[in-house]
């Protein structure tokens, strides 16, 4: 099983090209870091890996993706800020079960109390609000992840944890991980290998 | 001279409960910390514990359903609401944490200039540009059209200049490029060294370490422990709280171990006791008696009953 991008590119209409020719390759149970300066377009192969935008030019290929784009999409997105990836409106349990109703081995393996589920976003803490995210994107036909800077805003006690729960999650479930990161000693803990990108 | 000033600060939201019923939760308490001319302190801590709310604070821009108590002094005179008026954008600057804070109708460029700019501002804010690796294109774009780490760096830029006295930055890091970081850090030192005092909010436990004179650490809405900077190192025992060793020892270059015990260990401190202690390994009776003082300790201070 593999997540991979061909010859991709992308530019805003008909911008300068942001990058080119990127090829990049993801193996079912691996662990991938990419980094990369601010402005190089990490966030932007993310979301054209997960499958939000269709790149200006190459191919984006990963087995069980629908052509439509209206069932669940074998690669998961989690992102940076959690408070903004979430429906304001909504109370956390319908945003959890949005996709796919988690077992609750799931919500306690990540750490994620029931009392939670009632409550509406701005209630909820930043670490608590991602924890609810990435239950929310490990349903059962998920095959990759895409994290973006998904720790970036926590602190170190509580990115701990979540990469602890995460990684665990991933290995049990084979997985593939591409973590986008600025944290090179996170990056080299967790990653079997590293992409720089945009350098 | 100390620029800064707060104590025993306590912020409370009121929320409606249920009809006109109101409760009221406690988000910071009984804080105290003070920020001298030259000098940088850094606020690091659990995500939750209060630290961008001490910054707002400062600033005067709290939200209307808070009830705040305690003093915060600037240069020894209370900071009202016409002093903050007289200070805030010239003496005092905020980096505030996130890209929502810019004005998303106007193009970058054009609200980078605060009222009391002059040219020299404006050409300091060019050179800080070319240093952080903005191009001059950025000042006609929208705030929409920034990536993440570059909306850090205009942030960044706005209060970065050479006339303000407190800057109070909150997190002024994630995203960007660890050269960048350096480049920030850099200028932070530099204007610490003509005299501005410096309130580095972060998680970058790191980057703080780096700059800062002493460390404050967070934790459930009040400062566990003051800290300097060489307390930081090894596996963490020079350090005094156990929720400050935790941080530490949580970092990924330095053994990445989880905290045991209660899955999320941050929020406002509702019970009696110590607010660490359903988490801390060395909990005892004694810990839940009530909130722990805090106390000096080997030139920093500390809140906990078994620190030694």
């Amino acid at each position: 099983m593999l997540l991979e991008a061909n010859h991709v590119g992308w530019r805003y209409d008909k911008g300068d090209w942001l990058f080119r020719n990127v090829d990049l390759t993801v193996r079912a149970g691996e662990v991938v870091g990419l980094t990369g300066p601010s402005g190089s377009g990490k966030t932007t192969l993310g979301r054209l890996l997960a499958g939000y935008m269709q790149p200006a030019e190459g191919t984006v290929s990963v087995q069980g993706r629908s052509p439509g784009g209206n069932a669940h999409d074998p690669v998961q997105m989690v992102f940076q800020h959690p408070e903004r990836a979430v429906n304001p409106r909504w109370r956390l349990e319908k945003t959890v079960k949005e996709g796919f109703v988690p077992e609750p081995g799931l919500l306690e393996a990540l750490g994620i109390r029931p009392a939670w589920l009632s409550r509406y976003p701005s209630e909820l803490s930043g670490g608590e609000l991602q924890r609810c995210c990435i239950a929310r994107a490990l349903g059962p036909e998920t095959r990759f992840i895409v994290a973006d800077e998904m720790t970036t805003m926590l602190d170190a006690v509580t990115q701990a944890q979540i990469w602890h729960a995460m990684l665990d999650i991933v290995r049990e479930r084979q997985i593939g991980l591409l973590v986008i990161s600025h944290d090179r000693p996170l990056v080299s803990r967790i990653c079997d290998r590293s992409i720089p990108f945009g350098e | 001279m100390t620029l800064l000033e707060v104590k025993d600060l306590s912020i409370s939201f009121l929320h409606y409960a249920k009809g006109s019923r109101r409760d009221k939760t406690n988000v910071v308490d009984g804080l105290d910390l003070e920020v001298h001319e030259g000098e940088i302190v850094a606020v690091v801590g659990a995500s939750g514990s209060g630290k961008s709310l001490l910054a707002h604070a400062v600033m005067g821009i709290l939200p209307k359903n808070v009830l705040v108590s305690g003093d915060v002094s600037y240069k020894g005179e209370r900071l009202d609401a016409a002093r903050l008026k007289r200070y805030r954008g010239t003496e005092i600057a905020l980096v505030p944490q996130s890209v929502a804070f810019l004005d998303p109708l106007m193009k970058v460029g054009e609200q980078l200039h605060a009222p009391a700019d002059g040219r020299e501002q404006a050409a300091e804010r060019r050179t800080l540009f070319q240093k952080l690796k903005l191009s001059r294109q950025t000042e006609k774009l929208f705030p929409f059209q920034l990536s993440g780490g570059m909306a850090r760096k205009v942030l960044f830029s706005t209060a970065a200049v050479a006339r303000t006295r407190l800057i109070i930055a909150d997190e002024p890091t994630p995203g960007m490029h660890e050269s960048d970081v350096r480049e920030a850090l850099a200028r932070f030192k530099s204007l610490a060294e003509k005299g501005c005092g410096v309130l580095l909010i972060t998680h970058d436990i790191e980057a703080a370490l780096r700059i800062a004179d002493r460390i404050a650490v967070f934790y459930a809405g009040t400062a566990v422990e003051i800290a300097r900077a060489e307390d930081f190192s090894g596996s963490g025992e020079q350090l005094r709280h156990p929720y400050t060793k935790a941080l530490w020892r949580a970092l990924p270059q330095n053994g990445f171990e989880p905290l045991k015990g209660a899955g999320q260990a941050s929020g406002p401190a509702v019970e009696l006791g110590c607010p660490f202690g359903s988490c801390c390994g060395s909990a005892t009776g004694r810990c839940a008696e009530g909130k722990p003082e805090p106390r000096e300790l080997r030139g920093g201070w500390v809140r906990c009953v078994h620190a030694s």
